[in-house]
């Protein structure tokens, strides 16, 4: 089998506007989490969430690409411009047919759709827009993308709640080491802030009324967020060839279903994905030098994710160095396995840990490492990234540095 | 499943009677298996069957259950002196529904 490396990176959400704000974000542990935009007209239990802060799409699409794409479609199209930017490759007729595009997302252009609703149910309109259906599509971002380049190779969408774009990575970085495709464009995106969707989060009564944080004894919920992140990965013959330079490798890839409740996660299937995703990389727990967890900031996520992670590592468990950068860009859903996975790899490559902020009191059901409120200098080699989605479906990818 | 089979008891009004009543049909239970004293282990109810059952008492006595509230149910008599106290709340206010735009 092939090695796989990522060779180019793009960021939007609301700890960056791209790359390199974003690392900065994680590097000073900024907070990304506003009061919402609408919060006046919306009324809602909770305020805040990680909009991306003054988002304009006419800075970014003619008036009428915009027009064709919910803001999730233009948020993957933005990061895959980034990550196909810093990977330098050289667009051939023979790349363009044969590149892969791998999508998350878990609700789509869901802004459109409830836009659409409202039309017909609240004022009563006697039409729909004609673009609602393929911008509300979940796959629109993967059709974006492969339009933006002119790129005809395999692409599609994977949707698998919050482990939605972990788990595109983990189908790309598949793709990509057997040899099906020598280059590939992957990650997620979301833009979950619309008035019904969020009262259906409201409804679940998960989301935080204040901020979000994670493993500390005062949690109580999570933030949601929006944007994307979207890298570009290639077997490293591929890379080299071109005389790419390789930023990190991927090196495992774990998943695995509950089968345990529709909702509420189970430790035992989350170990599962995380040894899945150590024995896929070859590696032993004690090599892991970081963990970006799934890190809700519910009760139940971040005590489960705790048990499970002392499930894999036993006695290495105290060793455990790991954090949850959510509270800082939100909950990005679909979005938030390639986000963190992004963050996981930023830190890797710079030598730090981002902090797990908004920490206040030691909760002994959460009593690993979590890097409080401030980031730490550390040179590792492995690092993992942990998706656990509702449904009880797991995805865990493990990058090494190179 | 030895479950109290008599009416509420000591508690037999009509809020107590329409609490059951809508914990027995979110649960899909037999009325007669759920009362006043029913634990929610003996009624299978977890953190999201908790959730599903005050948004529909939440529909039966137009109030509105604050997330603070929710935290601190543990019991069918919980759920009882809980919405007792939103509705003589929401009689006194007026106040029962959420703004929605």
């Amino acid at each position: 089998m092939r090695r796989v490396v990522v060779t180019g990176i793009g960021v939007i959400c609301a700890s960056g506007r791209n790359r390199d704000e974003f690392l900065q974000s994680l590097q000073t542990g900024r907070n990304g989490i506003q009061t919402l935009a609408r919060n006046a007209e919306w009324g809602l239990r909770f305020q805040s969430g990680g909009e991306v802060a003054g988002y304009c799409q006419a800075e970014h699409f003619a008036p009428k690409e915009a027009d064709m794409m919910d803001r999730f479609a233009q948020f993957a199209v933005i990061a895959s411009r980034e990550a196909v930017r810093q990977s330098g490759i050289d667009w051939t007729p023979e790349l363009l047919a044969d590149t892969a595009i791998v999508t998350g997302s878990c609700i789509g252009g869901q802004a459109t759709e409830d836009q659409g609703f409202q039309d017909v149910y609240k004022m009563g309109k006697p039409r729909v827009h004609p673009m609602t259906i393929p911008k509300t599509m979940a796959n629109a971002g993967a059709s974006a993308v492969s339009l933006e380049f002119g790129i005809t190779g395999p692409a599609f969408t994977i949707a698998t709640a919050c482990s939605s774009s972990a788990h595109a990575i983990g189908q790309a970085f598949t793709m990509v080491r057997s040899g099906m495709t020598d280059f590939a464009i992957t990650g997620g995106s979301e833009a979950p802030f619309s008035y019904g969707l969020l009262k259906a989060w409201e409804a679940m009564r998960v989301v935080s009324p204040t901020v979000c944080r994670p493993f500390s004894k005062d949690r109580n919920g999570m933030i949601l967020g929006e944007g994307a992140a979207m890298m570009t990965i290639e077997s490293l013959d591929h890379a080299l060839s071109r005389g790419a330079k390789p930023i990190a490798e991927i090196v495992g890839f774990g998943m695995s279903a509950d089968a345990h409740h529709i909702t509420q996660p189970s430790a035992e299937g989350a170990a599962k994905a995380v040894r899945m995703a150590l024995k896929d990389a070859g590696i032993g727990p004690e090599q892991v030098g970081y963990i970006n967890s799934h890190g809700t900031g519910t009760s139940v996520n971040d005590s489960t994710e705790t048990r499970a992670l002392k499930l894999v590592f036993g006695p290495n468990a105290s060793k455990i160095v790991m954090s949850s950068t959510k509270a800082m860009h939100g909950h990005t859903l679909g979005a938030a396995g390639a986000l963190e996975s992004t963050a996981a790899i930023l830190a890797l490559t710079n030598n730090f840990i981002p902090p797990t902020i908004n920490y206040s009191e030691p909760d002994p059901e959460c009593d690993l490492d979590c890097v409080p409120n401030v980031a730490r200098q550390a040179d590792f080699e492995y690092t993992i990234s942990n998706s656990f989605a509702f449904g009880g479906l797991n995805a865990v990818l493990a990058f090494r540095r190179i | 499943m030895p479950v109290e089979m008599s009416p509420a008891s000591g508690a037999g009004d009509d809020l107590t009677s329409r609490v059951l009543r809508i914990i027995a049909e979110t649960q899909r239970k037999d009325p007669s298996q759920v009362t006043i004293d029913s634990s929610f282990e003996e009624l299978g109810i977890d953190s999201m069957d908790g959730v599903n059952i005050i948004f529909a008492l939440e529909n039966e006595f137009n109030i509105n259950v604050p997330d603070d509230e929710v935290k601190n149910i543990r019991s069918v008599r919980d759920m009882v002196e809980g919405v007792r106290r939103l509705v003589g709340h929401a009689d006194s206010t007026g106040d029962t529904a959420p703004a929605a735009s």
